[in-house]
């Protein structure tokens, strides 16, 4: 235990400084932490999925509040807690098929209910039926009875003892299985890159003028797939001041061969009539199909609105986020350093502060991300495929489950 | 017949421009709907000379006699006192301007060509019955001693071409000089003799052009008539001279016609809508014609020679004044003659930008220390406008207000030390020397509008000159000319803009400025001044970063700041309440031409429903439009995108010029949409973005014609 909470101890003082750059790099560090830290939580005989779950939730609870802008870290202490929550279910769903369709008692979803008093059975079901079946015309047709009833082992029996060596096989098996799916989960954050760029070549034509700002690993490799595929197209780069990103793409970019020209970010309402595509990356999508995505981007959004080019969002799936945005460029939003925008005293000569009443007259604000509204979002690129804003909700049902929405509330109330 | 078609043909127009004028109510333009009134007005306005005696009771009597009586002609904005005043040029022999002069009634003789060009260029807003109802005057001299056959010839003049517009100058012409005969010939019956013939001729002609329908006949055959009238002093037996030379020159107009018959159709066309062009084509035919009669006629007095060439440069220059298509930079033909003529020679960019191949993308930097040290080597270019010019090629000078004001007061350094080299015209020399000074700022940088309507005002005003001047009086009348400009134009402007955009900032405002304009520094200057609190946003941008020196002077001054970059103009639009932006030009659909991010920050001010303010001076309106910023900009040194000042680590691009596929593009304009633009602050007011045609139709020739 010790050692996981070290892990866990250095992890969230690296989020704290902000020493982890970009959503791909946590999102991978964060599953990998809370790897470790399933496979060193020690399970009871009961209620495995309830201490797993609050293990993580712990965990998980301090990495958020260690930089809650980081949303991909949410994301991710949310996808676990949803595949714990569905191995423990498709175990216990297997342990009833083997069972028999009568015997009605589990304890682990029975402990689970006793333990969230505010989950709903419906929701339960909902999760259930997702979870364990796909929806089919038969489901719908044989009607709501049969398609309850198989989830909802609802009335706790006795348990007999006949059970307990099963059950002990099948703690390990949980945590092996939840073990093996963050590792799929690690390994779908990896690969997530190339499951997107595998697109590129059916979104970009020959010829085509794209424009992007800053620098995003996504964005490379879509546009570098394509340009592997032999399309020739070119690129204009703004360069996304104040941390100028947009040079260091361009850079990888020449080096692949691509045409590429790089433009001030003031110069993108200029270019973007002669751009057919805005391809950009993005910090985070939240439920409602906006984006939070570094800065300047919405001012090209705006401007690719006005030209009716089609802007494009590539992003991997854990960047998806359950929330619902509530203002979100201050809310959601991070401020660098001043000086990346002004020298260390550069102003301080002209500064009297005996006049102002000690507050300062001059403020810098230098915000690091934007937030776009999913209005001016054309398509969405994910690794399960293209999307439209509007239809975000919905991969979001699929990743999380509605229980961890709000991960931080559980230990308060 | 005619006479009730009379009516209807110079009442069409005139209808028509109802719409045209009740839009500006002139404040001092309070004419009622008496066509007489309106044209006695017209003459009389600063009527006080003998010269207008003669005309201004003719006028009454032509109207009246004709009966013609649209119901209304709208008030004439042009005639207000202030506006004849300001036209202070030869109008017309029957113009009471030139009496307000108190030139000489020598100068008679190239009233009509003048007349014409002025109706032309200053009229060009008030259409054509504008230019009919200033034709009668003229005309009315005839119908006066003939009765109804002047006004039958004028009518067969008006219905003749379809084109009535396009004729009308010829027409005024014509009268123009008739008038001049009549004035200054002594016997009546002399007179009316002449004038029947000149009349039989006008007819010949008209009936000429009736059949060919050549509007541009009128022009030329007028010019001969005009000539005939000019090289007559008076008499009989000079008439009779004239009537054989005339008959030559017809020969020689008819062979120039069927030569140039195209051309001149093209001419006409351009003189017809652009505001600029007029005349300029007919103007050339005549000038030829000029020539020829100088031939024959052999000698001549050298006033009326100077005069005739005073009458004609303004016109050339005008011609060159049409927004001259720009140098096409895709064009090699055309770029390696330029560069054969070029004092700087400037090397081609590498990694040019394909998307601009049409503007210049040269290296910067390296001939500067060549140029530098060429400057005590100069043999044609005057050493402040060679400094001036370094200036601009160095980047030490920028901005619109201070490029023409520097260019202007290195012009006028160079008038000071000027002197016309023997066997030379002032004007002529001094308009090349001009055009040689423009074209070398030129190199170093292309032109701003600012410059382009400082320079055009500028070869106005000498070519303008009077032939009679001594270099010295000349000299200094230019000096003040430029200084006037700069004050009127700049300064004075500048001023009044700030009295109007102070207005709207209240208390607890939040401006947004982008940026270093130096109207908007003035007016938070003075709204601070004025104790009122508001925040400043100053926003940036690379690579300039101009802003930080707005920024500096508006903390030095006590005004709470905050400072961001363009990127992050979503986040800070937020708080907001207006946003105040200058502009390097403002064209006539409405489009603000100004610094690169100036469409983003409006964009972002219209997503976000903040009103936008654009401050400009009404001598950065420009007649051209635009509807990207693509096809006329400018490129700066890309270099100054791959180095990040004060950010070492960011050193990727240190050789982007060594790969071939990659290019740095630093646009320094961009083109903002008029959708995004609330109002517009000039010195003449608040306008919206759609009043800009206006301003430049209605304002626009003022910097001509002071």
């Amino acid at each position: 235990m010790p050692d996981v909470q070290t892990l866990v101890n250095d992890f969230v003082l690296k989020l704290k400084r902000r020493k982890i750059e970009g959503s791909q790099a946590s999102a991978k560090q964060t599953a990998e932490l809370l790897r470790s830290v399933v496979s060193h939580q020690r399970l009871p005989y009961i209620n495995q999925a309830t201490v797993l779950l609050d293990a993580v939730r712990a965990v998980g609870e301090q990495l958020i509040a260690a930089n809650p802008v980081e949303l991909a870290v949410g994301n991710i202490v949310r996808r676990i807690l949803h595949i714990i929550r569905e191995e423990d279910l498709t175990s216990t769903a297997s342990a009833m098929e083997g069972l028999s369709l009568s015997a009605n008692s589990d304890d682990d979803d029975n402990f689970e209910r006793e333990d969230h008093p505010a989950l709903s059975a419906a929701a339960v079901a909902a999760a259930a039926r997702s979870t364990l079946r796909a929806p089919s015309l038969q489901t719908l047709l044989e009607g709501i009875p049969e398609s309850a009833s198989a989830p909802h082992p609802s009335s706790s029996g006795g348990d007999s003892e006949g059970k307990t060596a099963e059950r002990s096989s099948r703690s390990k098996k949980l945590k092996h299985d939840v073990i093996e799916a963050i590792n799929e989960l690690i390994q779908d954050i990896e690969t997530c890159h190339e499951q997107i760029s595998e697109q590129a070549v059916g979104l970009i034509h020959q010829n085509e003028v794209i424009l992007t700002l800053g620098r995003s690993r996504t964005v490379k490799e879509f546009l570098c797939a394509a340009n592997e595929k032999k399309r020739s197209f070119r690129v204009f780069i703004a360069e996304g001041a104040p941390r100028y990103l947009g040079h260091v793409l361009a850079k990888e970019l020449v080096a692949k061969g691509l045409q590429t020209t790089v433009i001030t970010d003031s110069a993108v309402f200029a270019m973007i009539s002669r751009v057919n595509m805005v391809i950009v990356g993005a910090h985070a999508i939240m439920a409602n199909g906006g984006v939070i995505a570094p800065v300047g981007i919405n001012m090209v959004a705006l401007a690719a609105q006005r030209h009716a080019v089609p802007f494009v969002v590539v992003a991997g799936s854990h960047k998806l986020c359950p929330l619902y945005p509530h203002n979100p460029e201050v809310l959601l939003n991070d401020f660098k350093s001043p000086s990346d925008l002004l020298d260390f005293g550069e102003f301080s000569d002209c500064m009297d502060f005996s006049t102002s009443g000690g507050s300062p007259r001059l403020h810098v604000v230098n915000p690091a991300f934007d937030f776009i509204p999913s209005k001016l979002v054309s398509l969405f690129i994910t690794d399960t495929g293209g999307h439209s804003p509007s239809y975000i909700y919905r991969l979001i049902a699929d990743y999380y489950s509605a229980d961890d929405f709000v991960v931080q509330r559980r230990p308060a109330s | 017949m005619d006479l009730r078609r009379l009516p209807r043909t110079v009442i069409d127009p005139k209808v028509r421009q109802v719409g045209f004028f009740t839009s500006g109510d002139p404040p001092s333009a309070r004419f009622n709907s008496n066509p007489a009134d309106t044209t006695a007005a017209t003459a009389a306005t600063s009527a006080t000379a003998a010269a207008i005696s003669s005309s201004s009771p003719n006028s009454d009597i032509n109207l009246a006699g004709n009966s013609l009586s649209p119901v209304m002609i709208p008030p004439l904005r042009r005639m207000s006192p202030r506006r004849c005043d300001d036209m202070q040029m030869p109008i017309g022999s029957y113009n009471p301007s030139e009496s307000v002069l108190g030139t000489s009634p020598s100068r008679r003789g190239i009233n009509g060509p003048d007349f014409s060009e002025v109706a032309t260029s200053a009229w060009l807003g008030i259409s054509g019955s504008m230019k009919a109802a200033a034709s009668f005057p003229g005309s009315s001299g005839e119908m006066m001693m003939a009765g109804k056959n002047g006004g039958n010839a004028l009518v067969k003049n008006m219905d003749s071409t379809a084109l009535a517009v396009k004729t009308l100058p010829g027409v005024t012409e014509k009268d123009g000089g008739t008038l001049t005969d009549m004035k200054n010939d002594g016997a009546g019956t002399v007179r009316h003799q002449k004038q029947t013939t000149t009349r039989a001729e006008r007819r010949a002609i008209q009936e000429a052009q009736r059949a060919s329908k050549a509007a541009a006949m009128m022009d030329e055959k007028d010019g001969g008539t005009l000539t005939d009238i000019k090289n007559e002093g008076a008499g009989t037996v000079r008439h009779q001279k004239q009537t054989t030379t005339k008959a030559e020159r017809r020969a020689i107009q008819e062979a120039q016609r069927a030569s140039k018959a195209v051309a001149m159709m093209d001419g006409k066309g351009g003189k017809s809508i652009a505001s600029t062009g007029g005349g300029a084509p007919s103007i050339s035919n005549q000038e030829k014609v000029l020539k020829q009669s100088q031939k024959k006629d052999g000698p001549q007095d050298t006033g009326a020679a100077s005069e005739k060439k005073v009458s004609r440069n303004p016109d050339k220059d005008r011609k060159k004044d049409i927004p001259q298509p720009r140098m096409q930079f895709d064009d090699k033909n055309r770029v390696e003659k330029a560069k054969r003529r070029a004092v700087v020679n400037q090397f081609e960019a590498r990694n040019r930008v394909e998307l601009f191949r049409h503007l210049p993308q040269y290296e910067h930097g390296p001939q500067l220390p060549y140029l530098e040290s060429k400057f005590f080597h100069l043999d044609h270019i005057h050493p402040s406008v060679y400094k001036v010019g370094l200036q601009y090629l160095s980047g030490t000078i920028t901005g619109g207000n201070a490029r023409c004001q520097e260019m202007l007061l290195a012009f006028r350094e160079a008038i000071i030390d000027y002197s016309t080299p023997p066997e030379k015209v002032l004007v002529r020399d001094l308009t090349s020397k001009i055009g040689s000074y423009v074209s070398f700022l030129i190199e170093c940088r292309p032109l701003s509008v600012s410059m382009g309507n400082a320079i055009r005002f500028l070869k106005n005003r000498v070519a303008k000159l009077h032939r009679n001047l001594s270099e010295s009086e000349a000299k200094s009348r230019l000096i003040s000319d430029v200084d006037r400009f700069i004050n009127e134009k700049i300064i004075v402007a500048d001023q009044i803009i700030v009295q109007h955009a102070v207005t709207k900032i209240r208390d607890g405002d939040v401006l947004l400025i982008y940026g270093y304009s130096t109207v908007v520094e003035m007016i938070l200057l003075h709204a601070h001044e004025q104790g009122k609190q508001f925040r400043v946003v100053v926003v940036d941008s690379r690579p300039k970063l101009e802003g930080k020196i707005l920024l500096r002077k508006l903390v030095m001054k006590g005004l709470s700041c905050t400072y961001t970059h363009i990127n992050a103009i979503s986040y800070v639009m937020h708080e907001v309440k207006c946003v105040v932006l200058g502009a390097s030009a403002i064209l006539s659909n409405g489009t603000v031409f100004s610094r690169v991010g100036t469409a983003c920050i409006a964009m972002v001010a219209h997503a976000f429903r903040v009103p936008v303010l654009i401050c400009c001076e009404a001598y950065k309106f420009h007649e051209r439009v635009q509807l990207d910023s693509i096809c006329s900009n400018e490129l700066g040194n890309p270099d100054v995108i791959s180095n990040v000042p004060g950010k070492e680590d960011v050193n990727h691009l240190a050789n982007w010029a060594d790969h071939k596929n990659l290019q740095l593009l630093n646009l320094f304009y961009d083109a903002t949409p008029s959708d995004y633009v609330s109002m517009i602050v000039t010195e003449h007011g608040m306008v919206p973005p759609t009043s800009v045609p206006v301003i430049v139709r209605e304002y626009g020739k003022d910097q001509f014609i002071f």
